[in-house]
């Protein structure tokens, strides 16, 4: 018997590529990490930085015939890397279930939400009809859609975004899986539905004793519901910490912009919100060294040429990947060295120069500013 | 609803006023002359029997006159007699001749979307890879070749070689299913063979479109079985174009079986169809093509209501 402390999920170097004539794309670039039963796992990082598709090859969905995935995932004692789809789909609803980003589209248009709701019930667990139908209705109730009665026999676009984003996270947990992952399961709805749909998720997970890989580009989405944090840069984990350690004592320079990137309400009107100028890299042909040095306020010569590898920080689970880390000393002396020069991102970060996506633009800004 | 269907039948009628138009146009402008075709060339001579005659048709009123006629007579149901084979009812013609060939049509469309609803679910499954490459190059050789080829073969093999059908001839559906079917199946089979290459390639390419919908990705993170998802979800999305193309090649089979029906000596509407231009038969010509508009307005007609039924998004707008 597997106590608690066991982790659920073991995520070992895992790598997915995908081949195309253009060249290798390193979507997920070696990531390791280990999940406990009933924790939840925030994945952060902007669009392109590889967690949609880190999530799916855990799942083992990435079906695309040029993916070539390596590495290691082990669920419950059992190495998933190398099943075949057809063994794959034995844990797909039942030990694993997807809760994805859009509404709107992942949901069937054509079918009716009642049969969407229990295909799956009857397919994995030979649920009869009525059987399926009543838990059904039930797990409408627990996502708190009203009328569930009624609403079992309406199709998808008689409801709303957040009222369909409710019946996916129904149509997940339907068959009780004891991984749930969350692909920005916020972004497609409204800033008041957000809410409401992250606490339903959190209510869920803590209820059902679920593990929960949350992936959001939103660190603010993470802070108060995910036990730890694992910060992704072009396909990396730049940093991995509990939740509590990271907002206290970060110590990556992405993780820093993320975290100034969260429109804070304490904030007087019209605070300019801070972005993180240029853009992620290419992740065909990568700069050599740390893949952020380009964008980063603290990069030297070193980030450019050597590549750091993830290092322990002195709290226990806390491990960052960077050379001149935030609130060091050889961090701090690098962003003042920085700063004095006018790099033009260290200025942007900075707050005198306005952050844009090109980089050129930025250092034009920073020009006049020097 | 009402007043769906009400545009529906303003919109019929005025498609055929302008369908019977211009093929009464079409028609009388023909080089070619009924009189000589109803008293035989022997008659070109006499120029005055053939005024006669012109004259008892009506050939001799101006075209805008002819039609007026026509139309009054049709709106009451009289399409009026062939001019060659005299007291000769053009609605009786269509009766006879309607059943045949509509048999042919819905049969050839019922042979070809059994065949092709497999073949291009298939090849867009199985995209790229062997299975489609497959398929979809024996759907371009149903397509490339003529239907009356493909009806010599059926012929040379199921009647010559093997004996098992006869050659040719056409026995109605009142004298008996099996034998109906054992002169219907392989023209049936010949006009069906273009058809499914047609359905297959569009079920083929929505279908492509339609697995690449989150809908779909999010059916497989549900364990489904790819077989269910591909019937159950993947399909009625992806069958909206084959929908409409049915309807409109439905409507080109009533009046363009005329290669087959020659091959098998059908009695069918295209064959008579042939004859009557031939023959400058102009009114047994109308009569027919009324019958080929009306059919086809009605069939697409269907066919857009059943647009809601596949899509139920579409019933509000």
């Amino acid at each position: 018997m597997a106590d608690a402390h066991t982790p659920v999920l073991v995520v070992d170097d895992l790598r997915t590529h995908f081949e195309l004539p253009i060249g290798m794309v390193k979507a997920v670039d070696g990531v390791s990490f280990e999940l406990e039963r009933g924790k939840t796992l925030g994945v952060v990082g902007e669009s392109g930085s590889g967690k949609t598709v880190l999530s799916r090859t855990i799942m083992g969905l990435n079906i695309a015939s040029n993916a070539r995935t390596s590495g290691s995932v082990v669920y419950d004692g059992r190495e998933l890397v190398g099943l075949t789809p057809g063994e794959m789909r034995q844990l797909w609803g039942t030990e694993m279930a997807m809760v994805f980003q859009d509404p709107m589209t992942s949901l069937n248009p054509v079918v009716k939400v009642g049969r969407q709701l229990t295909e799956h019930m009857r397919a994995h667990l030979g649920t009869s009809k009525q059987e399926a139908k009543a838990s059904a209705i039930e797990l409408l109730r627990s996502v708190r859609i009203p009328e569930p009665e009624e609403r079992f026999n309406n199709f998808p676009h008689e409801m709303s975004g957040g009222m369909r984003q409710r019946v996916c996270i129904a149509v997940a947990l339907a068959c009780g899986p004891k991984v749930l992952f969350a692909d920005e399961p916020t972004t497609a709805l409204d800033v008041t539905v957000q809410h409401q749909i992250l606490n339903l998720l959190a209510q869920q997970q803590r209820e059902r004793y679920m593990t929960m890989i949350l992936v959001t580009h939103d660190l603010g989405v993470v802070a108060g519901r995910a036990d730890e944090i694992m910060v992704m840069y072009a396909g990396k984990a730049v940093e991995k910490a509990s939740t509590s350690t990271l907002f206290s004592a970060m110590r990556h320079p992405y993780t820093e912009a993320l975290f100034r990137s969260i429109p804070k309400t304490g904030n007087p009107k019209h605070t300019r919100l801070t972005a993180i100028a240029g853009r992620p890299p290419d992740l065909i042909h990568p700069p050599p060294g740390c893949k952020f040095a380009p964008r980063c306020p603290y990069a030297q010569e070193r980030c450019r040429e050597e590549e750091p590898e993830l290092q322990a920080a002195p709290e226990p689970g806390h491990s960052f990947a960077c050379h001149y880390p935030v609130g060091s000393e050889a961090g701090k002396a690098a962003y003042e060295a920085n700063l004095a020069a006018g790099v033009p991102q260290t200025l942007a970060a900075a707050g005198q120069v306005q952050a844009t996506e090109d980089l050129s633009v930025v250092a034009a800004a920073a020009e006049e500013v020097v | 609803m009402a007043r769906i269907l009400g545009i529906r039948l303003l919109r019929l009628i005025a498609t055929l006023f302008a369908v019977t138009f211009l093929s009464f146009i079409m028609t009388s402008l023909l080089p070619g002359d009924p009189a000589v075709a109803i008293l035989g060339q022997d008659a070109i001579q006499n120029e005055a029997l053939l005024e006669e005659v012109r004259e008892d048709l009506g050939l001799n009123d101006p075209i805008p006159v002819r039609y007026w006629n026509w139309l009054t007579d049709a709106a009451q149901g009289d399409l009026g007699e062939s001019y060659i084979n005299a007291g000769q009812d053009v609605s009786q013609v269509i009766r006879d001749r309607v059943p045949v060939t509509a048999q042919l049509a819905i049969m050839a469309i019922i042979l070809a979307v059994l065949m092709a609803i497999p073949l291009g679910v298939i090849g867009a499954y199985r995209e790229g890879r062997w299975q489609d490459t497959t398929t979809s190059a024996a759907v371009q050789v149903a397509l490339s070749v003529p239907n009356f080829i493909i009806g010599i073969f059926l012929i040379w093999l199921f009647a010559v070689q093997l004996g098992w059908l006869p050659a040719s001839n056409w026995n109605r559906l009142s004298d008996g299913v099996w034998d109906n079917l054992r002169t219907s199946i392989m023209p049936a089979t010949a006009l069906a063979m273009t058809q499914m290459a047609i359905f297959s390639r569009l079920v083929r390419s929505d279908m492509i479109a339609t697995l690449r919908e989150n809908f779909i990705l999010a059916a497989r993170a549900k364990g489904l079985k790819d077989r269910y998802i591909l019937m159950r979800h993947a399909l009625r999305p992806s069958s909206l174009s084959l929908m409409t193309i049915i309807g409109i090649n439905f409507g080109a089979l009533l009046g363009g079986t005329v290669v087959i029906e020659t091959l098998f000596a059908i009695p069918g509407l295209g064959f008579r169809l042939i004859n009557a231009i031939s023959q400058r038969d102009i009114l047994v010509i109308q009569g027919i093509t009324v019958f080929v508009a009306v059919v086809y307005v009605l069939v697409n007609t269907a066919v857009d209501l059943l647009y809601t039924v596949i899509d139920p998004r579409i019933r509000r707008s």
